[in-house]
C-alpha cells in the first residue's frame, strides 16, 4: 500500500516533468562550485600582483641593490637595507629550530615507536590544542614569563626585548607542526622493516634511530623545513617579545626586529599610506612571500619523495 | 630470557667483533625510552605553565564588569573588552558565512565534478601552497584589496573587510578537511543514487554533504578557532585599537580580541598587563571549549568508520 501511495505521488511522471529544472539547477550547481575552486588561484594571483605591484613603486625610490645589501634598516632617515630584518628573523628562526627539532622529532618517536594505543589518543589532540594557541599568547607568554624567569636566573643583562625568549617560545608554537608531519613520514615506514631489525636482536633505540628514522628521513626533513617556513612567517611572537629596532649582528640576548615585526610596526603606526615607509612593507613581504614559498615547494618535493619509495 | 640470549650473541658473534655489552645497549635503550617521553611532554608542559601564567595574572581582572565595559584610559582596572568582544563576534560569524559555502563548494568541486587534468591539479597544489603562506602575507592582499580597490564595496577599514581577509586565510584550512571528508565515502554511494536517477548534485546534497559533515565541520572548527586567535591579518586592514562604539553592522569600525589584547601588552603598566592576561583568559577559554568540540566530533567520526 504504502509502495503504492508513494508511486503516486513522486512516480516517473513527477520527475520527467521538471528534468529540465533539474538540468538547469545542476549547470548553475556547477558553475558556482568551479568559481569556488578557481579562487584559490585568484587569491593567489592577488598576492603576487598586489605584493609586486606596490614593491615595484618602492624600488623607483629605493635601488634594489641597496635594499639587499644595506646593513642600515632606519626607514625615516630613508635608510631600506633590509639585512638588520632578515637578520632578525634568521636569529628566531635558529633558535626556534633549535627547540622544536629534537623536541618535535623526539615526540614524533614517542607517538609512533612507544605510546601506547590510548595515550597516543590523548596526546595527539593536546598537541593540536597548542598548535591552536593564538601566538598573541605566545608573545605574551615570551615576554612575560621567560624572559623575567632568564633575568633572574642564567641571564641578568637580558634585554625586556630578546630574540632568545622569542626564539624559544617560538619554537614551542612549531613543535606540533614538525610532530606531525615527522610522524606522518615515521608512520609511512614499512612494519616488516622494523620486524627485521628486532629479530636481528637490535633494541627499541637502536630499531628507531638506525632503521626508522632513515629511513623516514625525507619525511623529517620535508617537516623540518615546514617549520622553519612557519617560524619565519610567524609575526605577533616577534613583535610583542623581540622588539621593534632592527639589530644588525645583535646577540640574542638583545632585541631585534624580525621582517613580520616590522609589518606590523608601520601598519600600526601613523605612517601615511602611500609614503615610502608604507610600500616599504610591500617589498618586505614580497621577500617573506618568496622565502616561505620557496620553502614550502621544497618541503613538499620531500614529502611526495618519501610517498614514491614505499 | 635476555640473559639467553646474550649468550647465544657472545657464542655465535665472538667478544671480538661484538663489542657493545648488552648491559649498556639496553641501559641505553631504557634512557633513550626516558628521553622521547620527556620530549613528548615538553609541549603539554609548556601549555600548562602557560595556562597557569595566564590565569594566575588575568584572575585580578576578571569579572562579569571586564565582558561588559569598554576599555579606559582614566580608569583602565573598570576598563572591558565588551567592543573587542562584539566585534570578534561579527568578524566571527561573517567569516563562517563566507568561508564555509566557498570552502565546501571549492572541496565539492574537487573531489566530485573535477576531471584530473593539469589545471586541476594545480589548484590543488596551489590550494596546499596557500595554507603556508604567512598570515601577515593575507594581511597585505586584503590591504591591497579590499582596503584599497574595492573600498565602494566594502567600506575600507571596515569589519566586512577583516572577515573577507580572514575566509581566504582560512579557506585552505577548510578545503582541505572538507576534501578528505568526502574522499572517505565509499564510491558505491554515489553509484546507487546514481542508479536510482539522482542528479550528480542531489546526490551530493542527499548523501555526500551529510555523511561529509562531521569531518568538514572538524576542519571548519578548528578553522574558525584560528580566525578567531589572529592577530596580525587584521592589525593590516586596519582594525580599530580604540573606538567608542560597538560594531552594529558589516560596514562599520571594529575591534577584535586578539588586537586589544595586543594594544594592552605594548602599553607599559601593569594593570594593561593584567588586562591583556584577562583577556587571554577569555580567548583560551572560548578556543578551548572549540578544539575539545572539534576533537570530539572527529573521535566520534573515526570511530564509526
Amino acid at each position: 500500500m504504502a509502495i503504492r501511495a508513494e508511486g503516486t505521488r513522486s512516480g516517473p511522471d513527477a520527475w520527467r516533468r521538471n528534468s529540465r529544472a533539474r538540468e538547469l539547477r545542476e549547470r548553475i550547481v556547477k558553475v558556482f562550485l568551479t568559481a569556488c575552486a578557481y579562487l584559490s588561484i585568484f587569491t593567489t594571483v592577488g598576492i603576487v600582483v598586489v605584493l609586486f605591484e606596490e614593491s615595484v613603486r618602492f624600488f623607483l625610490d629605493v635601488s634594489i641593490l641597496e635594499f639587499l645589501t644595506s646593513t642600515r634598516w632606519v626607514p625615516n632617515q630613508g635608510d631600506f637595507g633590509v639585512l638588520p630584518l632578515v637578520y632578525g628573523t634568521l636569529m628566531a628562526t635558529i633558535i626556534a629550530i633549535g627547540v622544536a627539532l629534537p623536541v618535535g622529532l623526539l615526540t614524533a618517536i614517542y607517538l609512533s615507536e612507544y605510546a601506547p594505543t590510548r595515550l597516543r589518543r590523548w596526546l595527539k589532540p593536546a598537541l593540536e590544542i597548542l598548535a591552536g594557541v593564538p601566538t598573541i599568547v605566545y608573545g605574551y607568554f615570551a615576554l612575560t614569563f621567560i624572559t623575567p624567569l632568564f633575568r633572574e636566573s642564567v641571564f641578568p643583562g637580558i634585554g625586556s626585548f630578546n630574540a632568545l625568549s622569542a626564539g624559544l617560545i617560538m619554537g614551542v608554537m612549531i613543535i606540533p607542526t614538525v610532530a606531525s608531519v615527522s610522524e606522518d613520514a615515521i608512520y609511512a615506514v614499512p612494519r616488516s622493516l622494523r620486524e627485521g631489525a628486532y629479530a636481528l636482536g637490535a633494541t627499541r633505540r637502536e630499531t628507531a634511530t638506525r632503521i626508522v628514522i632513515p629511513a623516514a628521513l625525507s619525511g623529517i626533513v620535508a617537516a623540518v623545513i615546514l617549520g622553519i617556513s612557519r617560524a619565519i612567517g610567524e609575526t605577533m611572537i616577534v613583535t610583542i617579545a623581540m622588539g621593534a629596532q632592527a639589530n644588525f649582528g645583535g646577540s640574542p640576548l638583545q632585541g631585534m626586529q624580525a621582517m613580520t615585526a616590522y609589518i606590523v610596526q608601520v601598519v600600526g603606526g601613523e605612517t601615511p599610506r602611500g609614503s615610502i615607509t608604507f610600500e616599504s612593507i610591500f617589498a618586505v613581504g614580497a621577500m617573506l612571500f618568496v622565502m616561505t614559498l620557496t620553502l614550502n615547494l621544497v618541503s613538499y618535493w620531500f614529502v611526495r619523495r618519501y610517498r614514491e619509495i614505499y | 630470557m635476555p640473559r639467553g640470549r646474550t649468550q647465544v650473541g657472545r657464542q655465535k658473534g665472538g667478544a671480538s667483533d661484538f663489542k657493545t655489552s648488552m648491559s649498556a645497549r639496553y641501559g641505553l635503550d631504557w634512557a633513550f625510552g626516558v628521553l622521547v617521553t620527556l620530549a613528548a611532554l615538553v609541549g603539554i608542559g609548556v601549555l600548562g605553565v602557560l595556562l597557569f601564567d595566564v590565569v594566575r595574572d588575568g584572575s585580578k581582572m576578571l569579572s562579569l564588569n571586564f565582558l561588559t565595559s569598554f576599555p579606559s584610559q582614566i580608569f583602565p582596572e573598570n576598563g572591558g573588552i565588551y567592543p573587542a568582544l562584539i566585534g570578534s563576534v561579527w568578524l566571527l560569524g561573517l567569516t563562517g558565512v563566507i568561508s564555509v559555502p566557498l570552502g565546501l563548494g571549492a572541496a565539492i568541486y574537487l573531489e566530485e565534478y573535477a576531471e584530473d587534468t593539469r589545471i586541476n591539479r594545480m589548484i590543488g597544489i596551489n590550494i596546499s601552497n596557500l595554507a603556508g603562506v604567512p598570515s601577515v602575507i593575507y594581511g597585505l592582499l586584503g590591504l591591497g584589496i579590499f582596503v584599497q580597490l574595492l573600498a565602494p564595496v566594502t567600506g575600507g577599514d571596515s569589519v566586512l573587510t577583516g572577515a573577507l581577509t580572514l575566509s581566504l586565510l582560512i579557506l585552505p584550512v577548510i578545503i582541505v578537511a572538507t576534501r578528505e571528508a568526502l574522499r572517505a565515502i565509499p564510491g558505491s554511494i554515489r553509484e546507487g543514487g546514481y542508479a536510482l536517477g539522482a542528479t550528480r548534485w542531489e546526490v551530493i546534497w542527499s548523501h555526500l554533504l551529510p555523511m561529509a559533515l562531521p569531518g568538514a565541520l572538524t576542519g571548519i572548527i578548528l578553522a574558525l578557532s584560528r580566525a578567531i586567535g589572529e592577530a596580525a591579518p587584521i592589525l593590516v586592514v586596519g582594525v580599530s585599537l580604540y573606538q567608542t562604539y560597538a560594531t552594529a553592522g558589516p560596514f562599520d569600525g571594529y575591534m577584535a580580541l586578539p588586537t586589544q589584547i595586543y594594544d594592552w601588552i605594548s602599553r607599559p603598566q601593569q594593570v594593561f598587563q593584567d588586562s591583556a592576561a584577562a583577556g587571554i583568559v577569555v580567548v583560551m577559554a572560548v578556543l578551548l571549549v572549540a578544539n575539545a568540540f572539534a576533537i570530539f566530533l572527529r573521535n566520534r567520526y573515526e570511530q564509526r568508520s
